[in-house]
């Protein structure tokens, strides 16, 4: 079981995250827009989720928790 | 202490020390080398650090990173090498950091000459670096006197977290003169503003730095310092007036040519000519007041500026007195340096004029 | 439930301006996850460069001075002869910084083999002035000021700072890496550890030179510009250890 927490307001809808995830399981989301206008990254199958931390990583604004 | 006779360069690194700078970073130029020699010679002696640096421009960043890790640091230069400096010194400025700068001027512009000059009052005085920032300037008028300022300016630039330059030229640096160095006890202020590891809940995190990118934050910075400025001009400036009570003539110079203008009025004594002289001693602030006041009394006929420049600190001569007097000048572009018997023929001559 | 990854102390809250995709932002991560993990936030000084990374005083959280474009490696000297060999001083420093203004400056600190440890950022190009050319800027690049693409007749070709500074004989660690992969972030991690660890146990002067992008001004998505940097970038770099002390 892994959960990943994405701070979605900080979000910059870069996409590293969904280029790094190796199960291809991170989509930018089609729906949701932050304050700052980005769609921001989403975990579309979590129980697919391995908790590499890939998405984490890749992540230059830091905004990517993963807890197993 | 006794007096020892001691060369002026070599007596200015020595009076840094005692001050309590243990931190040198230099780059070789003429007529300056042997302040940079004389630390490293001492400063591995006493746990302190002598650095030559790649340049100019390297020395005084260096001095930027030392100042902002809390140490009394120093560098010294000549002309041409503190044109490199000049960046540095505005970052330094508006990092508000303290250091010492020692100038031996040369003849410029360009390379000039290695012989000493007063080419760089502009310079010194009105910016020198970019941005709305001034620099404290000592101008010592010997050996002694260059002593003296060195320990003061370690202890304002302290004060008031600025950089301080001691302007003098090629002859202090070179000239040997029977002195005294006092050992100063150092009064450098804690320091918690200082990059030394942080450590939380003692201090606020150090941030050296003069960026300020919002507008409203920047003008906050800049009227910070201009009012630190009107503060060092009330406390800080410093003048010497010379044989002015009663005197007709009244001369203006500063620094070694100074000294030449004290030999030159002994001279007109002579011939039963009353001259005196107004010395700046710091050129930043410059003693605006008691250059009006030594000009612009009663009795005064007229005034001459001495420099070895084609006139620079003319400027503030003539602003200080603000048109109430007409102000001659003496001097030579480059490096010559006028002997006591031209200044003494050139006050007769506009006395018999 | 273990935490696998969260956000080091040694990085403050404040929101990164980097452009979205911005390899500064990982790298940011990596050097304060090495300041955390070696136990080292209260002893580091960093020193912050011109260019994009200008405001890195705003994100380590630790003691920070802010340079003169290039002169990063003077300012930290200063730093380092004051606060002695227990001390972490390091730099991060960008392309324009390092590699042109500022190569009298990291070449001398190498030189003297003075114990400090450099991050470098070569994404060939200048990024906060607008997307010039940088002297790591790839031959055929368009960059503002070679839009017909750089022109070896005109500016030569691209400098190899890791290369040049392994020459020198106070360098201690030198390592070119990339941020393209999950691998290439770990290996980043990895040699900036080392590099400290040089300084830290006064070895001399370390460097890592890290691959990044800039989205923006390659006029490229963040997920493409990793593809170009992989593409035309790895080629001309090589990644590895270049030097080892």
């Amino acid at each position: 079981m892994a959960k990943v927490t994405i701070n979605e307001e900080r979000c910059k809808g870069c996409g590293l995250c969904v280029r790094a995830c190796p199960k291809k399981i991170m989509q930018l989301s089609k729906t949701k827009l932050n304050s700052k206008g980005y769609h921001p990254a989403e975990v579309t199958e979590p129980e697919a989720c391995i908790a590499c931390a890939a998405c984490a990583r890749t992540c230059p604004d830091v905004v990517i928790q993963v807890e197993r | 202490m006794a007096k020892n006779l001691m060369k002026g360069c070599e007596a200015i690194a020595e009076a840094a020390i005692q001050a309590g700078c243990r931190y040198f970073f230099g780059y070789p130029i003429t007529p300056q080398n042997d302040i940079p020699e004389y630390m490293s010679a001492r400063m591995p002696k006493i746990g302190g650090c002598f650095l030559q640096a790649e340049s100019e421009v390297a020395a005084i960043n260096m001095v930027y990173g030392a100042a902002g890790a809390g140490a009394r640091v120093m560098t010294s230069s000549s002309s041409p090498g503190i044109s490199l400096k000049m960046e540095g010194i505005s970052y330094i400025a508006g990092a508000e950091l303290p250091c010492v700068i020692v100038n031996m001027m040369r003849g410029g512009p360009g390379l000039g000459s290695i012989q000493a000059s007063q080419g760089d009052y502009f310079q010194t005085t009105k910016g020198g670096g970019h941005g709305d920032y001034h620099m404290i300037a000592y101008a010592p008028a010997s050996v002694q006197e260059a002593i003296d300022l060195m320990q003061t300016a370690f202890d304002v630039a302290d004060k008031y977290r600025t950089p301080v330059m001691v302007l003098a030229d090629g002859i202090i640096g070179q000239m040997m003169e029977p002195v005294e160095i006092k050992e100063n006890t150092g009064n450098a202020p804690k320091k918690d503003w200082a990059t030394t590891g942080w450590k939380k809940g003692e201090r606020a995190r150090a941030v050296v730095n003069s960026l300020y990118i919002e507008v409203e934050d920047l003008e906050e910075m800049t009227e910070r310092l201009q009012a630190r400025y009107r503060q060092i001009e009330k406390d800080e400036t410093l003048v010497e007036c010379y044989n002015t009570d009663g005197a007709e003539f009244i001369l203006c110079a500063y620094g070694t040519v100074a000294r030449i203008c004290k030999t030159a009025i002994a001279q007109l004594q002579k011939q039963g000519v009353k001259a005196g002289l107004v010395r700046p001693i710091t050129v930043w602030p410059f003693p605006a007041k008691a250059v009006h006041d030594a000009m612009c009394a009663p009795g005064v006929k007229m005034a001459l500026c001495v420099e070895i420049s084609a006139g620079q600190m003319i400027e503030d001569v003539r602003l200080a007195v603000n048109g109430e007097r007409e102000i001659a000048f003496l001097g030579h572009a480059g490096s010559r340096v006028p002997t006591a018997e031209e200044i003494a023929e050139k006050v007769l001559a506009m006395r018999g004029a | 439930m273990a935490v696998v990854f969260k956000k080091t102390e040694a990085l403050t809250d404040t929101v990164m301006h980097y452009c979205p995709g911005c390899g500064h932002g990982i790298v940011h991560r990596l050097v304060a996850e090495v300041i955390e993990e070696m136990g080292l936030q209260e002893k580091t000084v960093g020193v912050a460069p011109v260019g994009c990374a200008v405001f890195a005083y705003r994100y380590f959280n630790v003691d920070i001075q802010e340079a003169a474009h290039g002169r990063a490696p003077a300012v930290a000297t200063g730093a380092k002869r004051v606060l002695g060999p227990d001390s972490l001083v390091f730099t991060y420093q960008g392309d324009g910084d390092l590699a042109s203004i500022g190569t009298a400056e990291i070449v001398q600190a190498a030189h003297r083999g003075e114990k400090i440890s450099v991050i470098f950022i070569n994404n060939a190009i200048y990024g906060m002035t607008g997307g010039q050319m940088a002297p790591t800027t790839l031959l055929g690049q368009k960059t503002t000021t070679s839009p017909y693409g750089r022109d070896k007749e005109l500016c030569g070709s691209p400098i190899r700072m890791s290369e040049l500074l392994a020459t020198i004989e106070g360098s201690a660690y030198i390592e070119r890496t990339a941020v393209n992969s999950t691998a290439n972030i770990i290996k980043t991690k990895k040699a900036i550890q080392k590099a400290f660890g040089a300084q830290v146990n006064r070895k001399g002067f370390s460097l890592v030179e890290v691959l990044s992008t800039c989205p923006t001004n390659w006029g490229k998505s963040p997920v493409e510009s990793m593809d170009w940097l992989e593409e035309a970038m790895l080629p001309y770099y090589p990644l590895g250890v270049y030097k080892e002390v």
